[in-house]
């Protein structure tokens, strides 16, 4: 009688030995083929080793950021978290995530394109298993009915060109050629167009120190830019509200300057008509294009009870398998040329494939300093005051000087 | 009243009555209002960032200087016609030859004084601006509010077939989530496609006038205005229903044996009737109307050009987008004062008209 | 209120109220109504509709495919409970604490009075938005004690969301405003009964504020209703999670603005239903009959 019980016993006591250790995940919401393929690789995990058990908690994308500050002050971050690269230094200089230097199995995170790590101070904090690429998507049809050439790696349009193309198109009935997002506000400015100040030899602050904006973001070749983008709205070859965000799917405008992570959607639209061009390029030769790079990554919070357990998790989510299959369902774009081979979509002569290349040739972290988060509310103000009819020295000059005191007022952020 | 001067037959009321009566309430404002607004003062002295928890220091009243800091200067003569339609050009050319002494203050706006010229910068203008932006919007609400309030509240206190519908209706904008009734407002004033310069063009034909509503710098805060009043009328209909409520039907029936017209009994009776209401509403909405945030937030961004940025909205951009938390409690505190003089000021005005 | 005069004019008065009412109910209305036709429509058609205001009435493509994506998405009933009971118990213990604070800041007498008085109304000022950085790092810090023992930090519960907010300056001065009103009679008939203060608040005061307990009510409902910073700084979890920022869901990279309009449908019909069940008691109720009586 006694021993079925004690056996019981000891099974009981046997199993809670060897339970494993729960590591707490927050992500950020987004649509259903992401949610659905990271549930997936959550699944995969779990099964693959018993020590650890991986519980993903999502959190509302619209209030995600906020969250995710409120739960640094209070000390409450869970294990790992995701976050959109730019806010990374920043997060990490406040000391709420730790270093992954050294943690992580190296061959792993050398595979990985730049634009999947994030540093501050060259320490590693972050990775990511997906980035995105901007690019002009256009329909092959409307540029050959127009006489437009299809920019290419190896000749894309320089500034002046690309304007002139809208200026051609808006005469042919388009009534706003171009879709730059102009609706949206906050990170996505900074991101979708300070790679144009860094193609025109401009940047937000200068990288070598990251003390001095002055000269850098309001110089000739910034003003050259920032003039340029005004002249799009003036010109209004750009919409100042767009009414939605469907300009370019219904056929309204002839080009979208977008991220790589439209393009699943638009080849379920567009089909074999869809192009997706190299942006313009701001330098004098006109060879160099840039855009942005770095979008969500994952991070382990400092206040962690299992960072083993954490990174075992990073380093299972960069592997080249789990980066694929992640970009076979979701559609975006992988972080490894191995992880690239094995999907449909970014394999060699796959329509993904050039951007890709794109995000390998031109790619460009947003400066990886504590000050980020001024630089580029700063840059967005400023854009945002040049679309409203604002002068453009005007306006880069009042946001040189917002970010000069910021960076007085916290000693530089230790640089 | 009666009770507002005279002392109370029975005297001062036990501890222990106050105690239960007022104790929850008093300790949970203790706690939760008094303590962190102690501590947001706190804050206002120092150079605390938004995820900064230690390392905190004392910064004494920098963040003050930096709001009203100004400086005062001759503009010098103009060069050509840009340069004085666009005296923003003087002040970059000044502050480039000299930065030490320009260092941290951006132009604010030029002011012609006894026959001499000169350029004031601040060395935060947008606040100054938002002071400014946050009093015009004070001053075009309340009115407009408080008025279609009371219009409403006493159009539904009447007896009629469809006054609890209508009733409903003019309470409905105050149920619905403010970042919804804001986004399709922005859809209904949209330039082009928008509902409300559509029904111009149809009522007015072809050549109707098309405004900006919400980018043109002059028409945003009167567009968020009018907004705003359309969704706040209902909630202070149902303040002023409750103090209709409390007038008692006798004065009105025996207005109506002596033949009082309809705007004689409303201003002999109900006027007056609903003058304390009349304080609280009018009060109620100035306040609630220098907090002005989530509309901004979601229409206009503060601006065209800042021209809708309030003191709240620029003192969150300032505190989350920018992480500046301590400078954002300074500003906020600066508000709470500034409002609470203002409103005991009107509680006061409003109070003296009413005798 | 009677019109004496020809059944003519009678009528045409009538006819031009009812048109006024139509235009003033439109103009209320349209945005509302605006919401709950694009609810049921693809949210690009959303757009394309906008300046139509025949756009408001049913058609073919009506249909209930964003309901269904909500549904589908996450948990809304869950939220709506949470959010229901947050609203009905904020009420519930709102009611009470905020008018007896503004009885005895009323009706009694007691040294400090006026300063506590003159706090509370400044407390009206104050927004919230100052007061939340402070807020969470208290609120993080809070002893806890319930079922599963003692908790240090009220995070990702539901009592953070209705504790802090339970005393509410409005109500209290809406309640004073009201107070001060009722004739002080009334107290003194109380007191020379030898009842309590409490008694006599309880008793005979709180009936008679019928019309403004309701507004309290509606304010105290809509307010916890329609919280959102706070939720979204002190809950992280879905478990406890509140109505608005479920709605962040759908707001982001690609808005899904159907879905947003089927959301934002689903979370106004209670408050609609609180406010219609609610507004019966704005009876015209006489005070005085009280006393005459």
């Amino acid at each position: 009688m006694k021993a079925p019980l004690l056996l019981a016993a000891a099974l009981a006591a046997g199993s809670t030995l060897a339970a494993p250790i729960e590591i707490q995940v927050w992500r950020h919401e987004t649509g259903d083929s992401d949610m659905r393929a990271s549930a997936d690789a959550e699944a995969r995990f779990n099964r693959q080793q018993s020590s650890y058990r991986v519980v993903v908690e999502t959190l509302p994308q619209g209030s995600y950021q906020q969250s995710v500050i409120a739960a640094a002050m209070t000390k409450k971050l869970p294990c790992v978290l995701d976050l959109d690269q730019p806010s990374v230094p920043n997060f990490a200089w406040a000391g709420h995530i730790q270093p992954l230097e050294g943690a992580l199995r190296p061959a792993g995170v050398e595979a990985l394109i730049p634009g999947a790590r994030s540093t501050l101070k060259g320490k590693l904090y972050a990775v990511g298993q997906f980035d995105a690429a901007l690019a002009l998507f256009a329909r092959k049809s409307v540029l050959g009915r127009n006489g437009i050439r299809p920019a290419t790696m190896d000749k894309p349009y320089t500034a002046t060109e690309f304007r002139d193309i809208l200026r051609k198109l808006k005469k042919q009935g388009f009534n706003y050629p171009l879709d730059l997002n102009a609706q949206w506000t906050g990170e996505w400015v900074s991101y979708a167009f300070s790679p144009w100040l860094q193609s025109a030899g401009a940047d937000l602050i200068d990288r070598k120190s990251f003390t001095r904006v002055d000269g850098v973001l309001n110089g000739d070749a910034a003003l050259g830019v920032v003039d340029f983008y005004r002249s799009l709205f003036t010109e209004r070859l750009v919409a100042r509200k767009p009414v939605d965000d469907q300009s370019f799917p219904s056929g309204r405008a002839a080009f979208h300057y977008t991220g790589s992570w439209s393009t699943k959607e638009y080849l379920a639209r567009i089909g074999s008509d869809l192009v997706a061009l190299p942006p313009p390029a701001f330098d004098q030769q006109g060879t160099q294009p840039r855009i942005g790079a770095g979008s969500w990554q994952w991070a382990v919070s400092s206040s962690c009870p299992h960072p083993e357990g954490a990174r075992l998790f990073l380093e299972f989510l960069i592997s080249t398998p789990e980066i694929a299959s992640f970009s076979q369902a979701t559609g975006l774009m992988p972080t490894s040329e191995a992880a690239a081979n094995q999907t449909q979509l970014y394999r060699a002569g796959a329509f993904g494939r050039d951007l890709f290349e794109y995000a390998r040739a031109y790619g460009v972290l947003r400066p990886e300093t504590p000050a980020y988060p001024m630089l580029s509310s700063s840059f967005e103000r400023a854009l945002k005051e040049v679309r409203e009819g604002g002068d453009a020295a005007e306006a880069l000059d009042r946001a040189v000087e917002a970010i000069q005191q910021d960076l007085k007022r916290n000693r530089n952020y230790g640089f | 009243m009666a009770s507002d001067n005279a002392p109370s037959r029975f005297g001062h009321a036990r501890w222990s009555e106050v105690a239960v009566l007022a104790g929850p309430a008093l300790l949970l404002f203790a706690a939760f209002v008094l303590l962190p607004f102690v501590l947001a003062v706190g804050f206002s002295f120092t150079n605390v960032k938004l995820l900064q928890t230690e390392r905190i220091e004392w910064t004494g009243l920098d963040n003050y200087t930096r709001m009203f800091a100004l400086k005062l200067v001759d503009a010098p003569p103009a060069a050509n016609e840009t340069e004085r339609a666009m005296p923003q050009r003087q002040w970059r050319q000044m502050k480039r030859a000299e930065p030490a002494g320009f260092d941290g203050y951006q132009y604010l706006t030029d002011i012609s004084l006894g026959g001499r010229h000169y350029l004031i910068g601040a060395r935060d203008p947008q606040f100054l601006r938002s002071i400014v932006n946050t009093f015009l919007f004070a001053l075009m609400v309340v009115p407009l509010q408080t008025v279609l309030a009371l219009a409403m509240a006493l159009w539904v206190n009447q007896s009629f077939r469809g006054r609890v519908v209508l009733r409903t209706v003019f309470f409905s904008p105050v149920v619905t989530s403010m970042v919804v009734v804001a986004a399709i407002w922005g859809l209904i004033l949209h330039t082009e496609a928008g509902l409300a310069n559509q029904m111009l063009r149809a009522i007015l034909g072809p050549d109707a006038p098309q405004p900006d509503w919400l980018g043109d710098p002059h028409l945003a805060m009167l567009s968020i205005a009018i907004m705003s009043a359309w969704q706040g009328a209902g909630f202070q209909m149902l303040i002023f229903l409750s103090g209709l409520q409390g007038i008692s039907i006798d004065q009105y029936e025996a207005a109506d044996v002596m033949g009082a017209s309809l705007w004689q009994k409303f201003i002999y009776i109900t006027l007056p009737g609903l003058k304390r209401t009349l304080v609280f509403v009018g009060l109620s909405t100035t306040i609630m109307a220098f907090g002005l945030f989530t509309q901004v937030d979601v229409l206009t961004g503060g601006g065209p050009m800042d021209s809708t940025s309030t003191l709240i909205f620029h003192s969150m951009r300032v505190g989350f987008r920018e992480q500046d938390i301590a400078y954002g409690s300074a500003m906020t505190l600066f508000f709470f004062l500034f409002v609470l003089l203002l409103s005991l000021g009107q509680k006061k005005l409003m109070e003296r008209l009413g005798r | 209120m009677k019109v004496r005069s020809s059944g003519a004019s009678e009528m045409a008065k009538s006819l031009l109220h009812l048109a006024l009412m139509l235009l003033a109910g439109m103009v209320f209305a349209y945005p509302l109504l605006f919401m709950v036709a694009a609810s049921f429509k693809p949210g690009e058609a959303l757009f394309t509709d906008l300046g139509n205001p025949a756009a408001l009435l049913p058609d073919a493509r009506w249909s209930l495919n964003n309901y269904r994506a909500v549904f589908d998405k996450g948990a809304v009933g869950a939220y709506l409970l949470n959010s229901g009971l947050i609203a009905l118990l904020s009420v519930g213990a709102g009611i009470f604490i905020n008018s007896a604070a503004a009885f005895a800041l009323a009706k009694l007498k007691w040294r400090g009075q006026g300063l506590v008085l003159t706090l509370i109304i400044g407390l009206l000022i104050v927004p919230f938005e100052v007061l939340a950085i402070p807020m969470l790092l208290i609120v993080s810090k809070l002893p806890w004690l319930d079922a599963s023992g003692l908790t240090i930090g009220w995070l990702d519960t539901l009592h953070v969301q209705i504790i802090p907010f339970l005393a509410n300056a409005f109500c209290v001065f809406l309640f004073y405003q009201f107070f001060k009103d009722v004739p002080d009679e009334l107290v003194e008939a109380g007191r020379m009964d030898g009842a309590s203060a409490l008694t006599i608040y309880l008793r005979l005061v709180m009936p008679v504020c019928k019309p403004v307990i309701v507004t309290a009510a509606i304010v105290l409902f809509l307010g916890m209703w329609n919280q959102y910073l706070w939720p979204v700084m002190t809950v992280h979890t879905a478990g406890a999670r509140p109505v608005m920022v479920g709605l962040q869901q759908f707001f982001g990279r690609s808005t899904q603005w159907g879905e947003v309009m089927a959301y934002a449908c689903l979370i106004t019909l209670p408050v609609m239903v609180f406010f219609l069940l609610f507004q019966k008691q704005f009876i015209r109720s006489v005070v005085g009959a009280g006393i005459k009586g």
